[in-house]
């Protein structure tokens, strides 16, 4: 029973404390799960859920609650007691944002700080763009050919899951 | 006798289209979350394609707003956004039903290897599959920033918060949480 409670907390405290999302929550994620006290994984299989967070969808922290849960304690409840943890966190906290957000949305206050904010986040959709141009991503010519046409595709708006399945489809027929 | 007949027909009606509208939701967010594929900001075409152009059900500025604030708030952006999203579609039913769309895919998926399929990443089918898509990845976020920034309201000043907040995250590794910290910070200060 005490491992369930100490798998929710740990997993509450990488949802709580996990800030700028993906990547960025990694060392708190191994903070708890691979250093001490909690010994769950070794830094090799860490390292396969990272590897595997890449190969599935989803948030890389949900990705790892999921898994630690079930090798810890080799059932579904464990999955589900960690998915859990990470998740109430930023569930109760973007409540209470939303709430404001949609109390305050038309006050002088909040046009004036979104002016400026708006365009900040495009840059920052614009940088997780540019992050994803990296060598272990653009392995070969391929690569660059499926980025011209997923982003001719992209433009004309074509629904961004045929274009994803797409992509992958042509990825099979070529490395697979 | 006759009129409460027809409220609780009316009432019968009105909680049919809401289960309807939560049916519907909690399926596009479950799409969502199978096709968020290599991070947070993969879910941004889905979401806008979904919730923004098909179903109208958030505008595009508020779209930007709503990751302003997913993005300074802890845990995944994925969920960060579904609960927003849900919010303001259906109050707090909403945010679970999203919530869970979001999340469940790939709790299924992970739950799924972890039982059996240690090994999926030797798996060549999986691994030419993610080869494809990853260049198509960096594509499919840089199509709605640049659309984004064409549509910028916010002027001059708009365009250089943009190139800037653009350097600082992608060639200096600064964490995005300060941008938004910054940028909330200097457009009170600065009238």
């Amino acid at each position: 029973m005490m491992i369930y409670l100490e798998l929710f907390l740990s997993f509450f405290k990488v949802g709580l404390f996990g800030f700028g999302g993906g990547y960025a929550m990694l060392p708190l994620i191994k903070q708890e799960i691979v250093d001490a006290p909690h010994l769950w994984l070794t830094i090799e299989q860490f390292a396969d859920i990272v590897a595997i967070s890449q190969m599935t969808p989803g948030p890389i922290a949900i990705n790892s609650a999921t898994f630690v849960g079930y090798t810890v304690t080799g059932n579904i409840l464990g999955s589900a007691t960690a998915t859990l943890g990470v998740c109430i966190p930023p569930f109760i906290i973007m409540l209470i944002l939303s709430k404001f957000y949609f109390k305050f949305k038309e006050s002088k206050y909040s046009e004036k700080v979104f002016y400026i904010l708006k365009p900040a986040v495009v840059g920052l959709i614009g940088a997780a763009a540019i992050s994803l141009v990296n060598k272990s991503n653009f392995i070969d010519y391929v690569s660059i050919i499926l980025f011209a046409a997923m982003f001719i595709g992209a433009m004309k708006k074509i629904d961004p899951i045929k274009l994803i399945l797409a992509a992958g489809a042509a990825g099979i027929i070529i490395y697979g | 006798m006759h009129t409460n007949r027809k409220t609780a027909k009316r009432t019968a009606f009105k909680g049919g289209r809401r289960l309807i509208k939560y049916l519907k939701l909690f399926g596009i967010f479950f799409k969502i979350g199978a096709f968020t594929l290599g991070g947070g900001y993969a879910m941004l075409p889905l979401i806008q394609n979904e919730i923004v152009e098909k179903n109208n059900w958030i505008k595009e500025d508020e779209f930007l707003e709503l990751l302003a604030m997913a993005q300074s708030a802890p845990g995944p952006i994925a969920v960060n956004v579904a609960v927003f999203v849900g919010y303001k579609i259906g109050g707090l039913p909403g945010t679970i039903i999203t919530s869970l769309g979001t999340v469940l895919p790939s709790f299924l998926i992970i739950l799924l290897i972890a039982m059996y399929f240690k090994d999926i990443r030797s798996n060549s089918y999986v691994e030419g599959f993610f080869k494809g898509i990853k260049p198509a990845l960096a594509a499919l976020i840089a199509v709605p920033a640049i659309k984004m920034a064409k549509k910028n309201k916010s002027g001059a000043v708009g365009t250089i918060v943009s190139l800037l907040s653009l350097y600082l995250v992608a060639v200096l590794n600064i964490s995005p949480v300060w941008i938004i910290l910054a940028a909330a910070i200097g457009a009170i200060l600065i009238k």
